[in-house]
């Protein structure tokens, strides 16, 4: 191990792309926690479906093994987006809006037809129901899918995402990939801020979660809302799940469930409901994770990624953003 | 003579197995400003609500300008311009209070000028709103939410405004403001119904009333009427 300037620039950076696909998970925890009070627990499994629909997507697109395979009308298509940079960056924003639009309406069917019927139940009911559906979606993924590691590139083995060093900074290498996921989460959080700060959905959206009752008052449909909180949240989830399988290369049915207790904690660290508090826990946790397992051990990572939790909720118990807000009577 | 805004057949309400409304009927017609009163528990609060839709009654119906509105969802009832400002402000505490007033006029999206205008009344009917207007709603006194309630009532360009005992937990001054503001809202042409505890400021006020007790309603009449009524000198003015 060394301790030169450039490894904890490398390990920072590190830091902050793990961050961002922790960010871009957390706001689906926090929104959902936000408007209903309620924790998805079916959230880590939206984003394992995500990375499973990306690679499916991907390897309809640009894997010529498909192509022969049987479906040989796509061949023209992969052709195109495999030839080149404006192929590539087609490529890639196709597979991103494809699996955030799938998994966003997968997020809105189960809030539909699991949550919604348990909203007036007691409190305890729809986290049963959560549960029962992060189970369920396990195991179709095992069942019907696979029950091993799937690689997240062609039949070949060649990755779909080009593995060169995109530049160089003070010595480190930074790759695409990092690039990419840093650049992606910080403008879709970026958006999402502006979204809900500025425009009038966003709005209604920011009353409903502060006073249900009173945001209907205004004419706010807020079924709406709530359909749209679990559109948002899973399509980020999403994002993050398609860079995750191309980050670490493959994807499984049970990918979801380390990254989502992750994320959760990033949400209660900057503070469960707020959607800033949830980009900057993600971003410090990736961050601290990776500068614990590059100073200290990896097998300490999560260790210390705990660690910083209890001593937020000892010193903040809202969370780093999160009001101390009295109970509701 | 005037035209009936709402009308309230029989309605029964009810909380799981709690009867909270057991057959109210009730009208209130154009321009007029009609009170509620009734002890705590009565079922003031809870007759509002189902008005605005908030909760369904079991049985009965509520017709507004003709019109069928009992069972349709909040949102619907608050877009035929049946505004409640609800008991306890409920004001949104993280919101600015323009962000509040804007939330008022949430469903005006093709009339700018008018929202305009409205906002414009509320800061001349409440200056002390103007001064705050970039302040968090969360961090007002208790007085200004209940202005800043009643003004984000106002910025929906109510047809029946509903108060749910706007003077709360206030200071007289501010009760008497608060009189005077729902007094003017009225000759500007607003009809209002009105919830309140203090049965003596509201009867005053008020074209009429109506007197319920434990879901039901005990005695109606003309706010003058009811102000020198035995039984209601009594149990809700304190005097014996
Ligand atoms: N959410 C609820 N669940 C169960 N019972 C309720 C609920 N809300 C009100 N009630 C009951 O319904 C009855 C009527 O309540 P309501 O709030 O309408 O009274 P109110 O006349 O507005 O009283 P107050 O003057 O205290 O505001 C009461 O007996 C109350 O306990
Ligand atoms: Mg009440």
């Amino acid at each position: 191990m060394n301790f030169t300037l450039s490894y904890l620039l490398e390990q920072t950076i590190n830091g902050i792309t793990l961050g961002g696909l922790y960010a871009l998970v957390a706001l689906g925890y926090t929104m959902v926690y936000g408007i209903l009070l309620m924790i998805n627990f079916a959230h880590s499994e939206l984003f394992m479906a995500g990375g499973y629909v990306g690679l499916g997507v991907l390897k309809l697109l640009a894997d010529p093994a498909i192509a022969k395979g049987g479906l040989s009308f796509l061949a023209p298509m992969q052709a195109f987006f495999n030839s080149g940079t404006a192929g590539f960056v087609a490529l890639i924003a196709v597979t991103f809006l494809i699996s955030a639009i799938v998994v966003g309406l997968m997020g809105v069917f189960i809030e539909r037809f699991a949550y919604r019927p348990l909203r007036h139940a007691p409190r305890l009911a729809p986290l049963i129901s959560a549960i029962g559906v992060s189970i369920f979606l396990q195991n179709a993924a095992l069942l019907w899918i696979s029950s091993k590691q799937l690689p997240y590139s062609r039949a070949d083995g060649t990755s779909f995402v080009p593995a060169k060093t995109a530049f160089t900074v003070f010595g480190v290498s930074v790759s695409t990939m990092q690039i990419m996921i840093i650049v992606t989460s910080l403008l879709l959080l970026a958006f999402l801020d502006t979204f809900v700060s500025k425009t009038r959905i966003g709005k209604a959206m920011r009353a409903t979660s502060q006073d249900r009752e009173a945001a209907g008052l205004m004419g706010v449909n807020i079924n709406s809302v709530i359909a749209l909180a679990f559109f948002i949240g899973p399509a980020l989830g999403a994002v993050a799940g398609v860079f995750n399988g191309m980050y670490y290369g493959s994807v499984k049915f049970n990918m979801g469930f380390i990254p989502g207790i992750k994320s959760f904690t990033a949400a209660v660290i900057g503070g469960i409901g707020n959607l800033r508090g949830a980009m900057l826990g993600g971003f410090l946790l990736g961050i601290i994770e990776s500068l614990a397992s590059g100073f200290i051990s990896n097998a300490y990572r999560d260790v210390i990624a705990f660690i910083v939790l209890i001593l937020v909720l000892v010193f903040r118990p809202g969370g780093l953003l999160g009001e101390a807000v009295a109970e509701k009577v | 003579m005037a035209e009936t805004v709402l009308k309230i057949n029989d309605i029964h309400t009810f909380y799981g197995q709690i009867e909270a409304l057991k057959g109210i009927s009730l009208h209130v017609d154009q321009g007029e400003i009609v009170t509620l009163i009734g002890a705590n528990g009565a079922g003031k609060s809870t007759t509002l609500r189902t008005i605005s839709g908030l909760l369904a009654p079991r049985t009965g119906s509520i017709e507004f300008m003709g019109e069928v509105i009992s069972g349709m969802p909040v949102h619907t009832v608050t877009a035929k311009g049946v505004i409640q400002v609800p008991e306890g402000r409920r004001i949104f505490p993280r919101m600015t209070v323009e962000e509040n007033l804007g939330m008022g006029a949430f469903l005006r999206t093709k009339d700018p000028a008018g929202v305009q205008a409205s906002m414009d009344h509320v800061f001349q009917l409440f200056p002390r709103l103007k001064e705050r207007r970039t302040q968090k709603g969360g961090t007002l006194s208790g007085g200004e939410q209940q202005m800043l309630a009643t003004g984000r009532g106002l910025m929906a360009s109510p047809k029946l405004l509903m108060l749910d005992e706007p003077s709360m937990g206030l200071a007289p001054v501010v009760v008497e403001i608060i009189f005077d503001t729902i007094k003017t809202l009225n000759d500007q042409g607003i009809t209002i119904l009105l919830v309140e505890q203090n049965a003596a400021m509201a009867l005053q006020i008020a074209d009429r009333g109506y007197v319920l007790e434990t879901g039901n309603v005990v005695l109606e009449g003309p706010g003058k009427d009811l102000l020198v009524n035995e039984q209601v000198r009594k149990t809700y003015l304190g005097e014996t």
